[in-house]
């Protein structure tokens, strides 16, 4: 386990690894928190209301459940990448 | 020979060409090279690599098909086979890359410090992915069968070839560089014709605002609700919530846990290229998912209207309705005698009897250049798309098998001592078995394969994901427990897939067993999964926790550190 005693090393190495995966927890946690929301609550749950008001000339719960979940998708998974890029700088445990 | 089939013949001759000399140019020397690509692979490339790996014969040529009967519900594909991208990028990927081994029963077997639960893992990535495989070569015969005139049998084995010969020398990294070349062909193939249909019908040349600005929607509802089906909008007509619930459920999970997936982030240099190629997989994968529904509506609009009240003199003139009635694909019957096809649903009320007794959902895709009287070369490039995306899932799963048997159970259980160059033969050797294999049961599949593929990823959603994910996020999680978790997910889920699908496995008159709590056997793997989570954290703490060195290997893989310098084989 070389990696985890290389952490360790750096100053204050074991409280930082401590608070980076807290911060990584509770972005996880926002973000999947969206996504179900979208993908469940907005999709499933609720298409039945949704059903009634439009997009353009698409029902606004078939709109979601074939295209908008999948942009959100992509979007999600971008932000995660970039927020965890300053987590890794700020929490000093970058490659 | 048809212009089709000239066409046909020189992209075919042209692709292949292609990813010949990229496996050639990618030969490998070294297993890292082999199973994990050298870890070399830039994220984009790794996004497109992963977007042919995980879009298989079936995304390509069925889905749109799938969709275009399933309306609504065909979100539980879309969501399903996309929202797993979102689990896999913030929840696997980049720790398994840190942990920075070869394969997925690799992290099973030392993080749960059992050989019991690698053996578990290796058996069942192999089971998974041999049958899985073997609906793509099926895939690429059914491809040549139908455009190129060969028989189904000659097709595989020319499949069998050429995956053959870029795996075998070239390994993960041959496969790697092929896939990203196989993506741009069956992308570019999808989307062309989808694009011009837009135009056709609509005069947007961007489907995804074509669907939103133009009248289709509301036409296409009409013209279902005329014939007697219910609206193709309208939200679980055909399954009810509980069950497309469930469904989304197991195919995401499912998709987060498919070991030729997740293979596939062990190849980036480091722990934020798996972020990001995560993000572009899903990016590109997302250029065929978000085209493929609006081609749903475009085919079922354009085969409602190009076949309904037509004579049926006239509609059998038509030369796709020929070449795909003689597949016995599609079929029609004159019941009435007026010579006029008529087309009904189930709630039709005008007492005429429905006249289209056979539409197979691979005719949607397949077809649609073809009803939409686009080019002989479009036609073509569709062949050429298919053959791309069934070749490159192929070469995936084979890998996976090989590095299954080669490296978990050979080199880890049997032989440790085994030498570098020995291991490396040893997988060359499987990889080859595996494409005889899996094209033995392309050209004789068993009836039990198209049931596995389907259901292939509520077991992986059973299995892997859950120990998979405590593995990272519970460091109590101990290798009782995940045996355990293990076992009752995949027997359980087996089980209540086995029994549900009896009429198709064993020829029973009745299935075993129906729904269970509303629950169709496709989304059963959700109830697997959560009888695997609980009974993993149970049995974990009802058992001494994992011992220390464990729980260091857990917090390291949390952090990006280091994972440049983490060895493949210490």
């Amino acid at each position: 386990m070389a990696s985890s005693r290389k952490v360790a090393v750096v100053e204050g190495g074991e409280e930082m690894a401590v608070a980076y995966w807290k911060a990584n927890l509770r972005l996880i946690t926002i973000l999947l928190g969206i996504w179900a929301f979208v993908s469940y609550v907005a999709g499933y749950l609720m298409a039945g209301m949704l059903s009634g008001i439009n997009l353009g000339q698409v029902p606004l719960s078939f709109w979601i459940v074939q295209q908008g979940a999948i942009i959100t998708f992509v979007v999600l998974i971008f932000v995660y990448a970039v927020v965890m890029d300053r987590y890794d700088q700020r929490f000093n445990v970058h490659e | 020979m048809s212009a089709v089939e000239i066409w046909t013949w020189a992209l075919v001759i042209l692709t292949f060409g292609i990813y010949i000399y990229i496996g050639y140019a990618s030969r490998v020397s070294d297993t890292k090279g082999f199973y994990v690509a050298g870890q070399g692979v830039p994220a984009v490339a790794n996004g497109a690599a992963t977007a042919a790996d995980w879009m298989s014969a079936a995304s390509f040529i069925s889905m749109a098909g799938l969709i275009s009967v399933l309306g609504f519900e065909g979100a539980v594909y879309l969501l399903g086979w996309t929202g797993g991208y979102v689990l896999l990028a913030l929840l696997l990927a980049p720790y398994l890359r840190k942990f920075a081994k070869f394969t997925v029963p690799d992290f099973v077997g030392d993080r749960y410090y059992s050989s019991t639960a690698r053996t578990i893992a290796a058996v069942a990535a192999v089971f998974i992915s041999i049958t899985y495989v073997a609906g793509q070569m099926r895939g690429v015969g059914v491809v040549f069968s139908r455009f190129l005139g060969m028989s189904i049998e000659v097709g595989v084995i020319v499949g069998m070839v050429i995956v053959a010969f870029f795996a075998v020398i070239g390994g993960m990294k041959g496969i790697t560089w092929t896939q990203v070349a196989q993506y741009s062909v069956l992308i570019i193939a999808f989307l062309i014709p989808v694009i011009a249909i837009s135009l056709q019908l609509t005069g947007n040349p961007i489907p995804q605002l074509a669907l939103i600005t133009s009248d289709l929607v509301p036409r296409l509802n009409q013209i279902q609700v005329e014939l007697g089906f219910n609206e193709y909008t309208q939200p679980f007509a055909n399954r009810s919530m509980v069950d497309v619930i469930a469904i989304t459920i197991a195919l995401m999970a499912g998709t987060a846990g498919l070991p030729h997936v997740i293979v596939r982030f062990y190849t980036v240099p480091n722990v934020r290229a798996a972020r990001y190629s995560a993000g572009w997989a899903l990016l590109f994968i997302s250029l065929l998912y978000l085209s493929a529904p609006v081609l749903a509506i475009f085919a079922r609009t354009n085969l409602l209207e190009s076949l309904n009240n037509k004579p049926i003199a006239e509609v059998e003139e038509l030369g796709w309705v020929k070449s795909w009635k003689a597949t016995g694909l599609l079929g029609f019957e004159d019941k009435n005698g007026d010579g006029i096809l008529q087309i009904r649903g189930p709630k039709a009320t005008d007492g005429i009897a429905n006249e289209l007794t056979k539409l197979d959902n691979d005719i949607i895709v397949l077809s649609t250049p073809e009803v939409a009287q686009l080019a002989p070369f479009i036609i073509a490039l569709m062949a050429a798309g298919g053959l791309a995306a069934a070749l490159s899932t192929a070469s995936g799963l084979l890998l996976v098998v090989s590095s299954s048997l080669a490296h978990d159970l050979y080199y880890r259980l049997i032989n440790p001592k085994a030498t570098e160059e020995r291991r490396l033969l040893v997988g060359r050797i499987v990889i080859f078995g595996a494409v005889v294999v899996a094209g033995y049961f392309g050209i004789n599949p068993p009836g039990f394969v198209a049931e596995v593929v389907a259901f292939a990823f509520g077991l992986a959603a059973a299995s892997f994901f859950p120990i998979i994910l405590l593995g990272i996020f519970d460091k109590r999680a101990n290798s009782q427990g995940a045996i355990a978790g293990m076992l009752v997910g995949l027997i359980f889920t087996a089980v209540m897939i086995v029994m549900m699908q009896s009429v198709r496995i064993f020829g029973t008159a009745e299935p075993l067993m129906g729904p269970f709590m509303g629950i169709s056997a496709q989304g059963i793997g959700t109830l697997g999964m959560i009888l695997n989570f609980a009974v993993t954290l149970i049995v974990s703490r009802m058992t001494p926790p994992p011992p220390a060195e464990i729980q260091e290997l857990v917090e390291s893989v949390r952090i990006p550190r280091g994972a440049g310098a983490a060895s493949a084989h210490d």
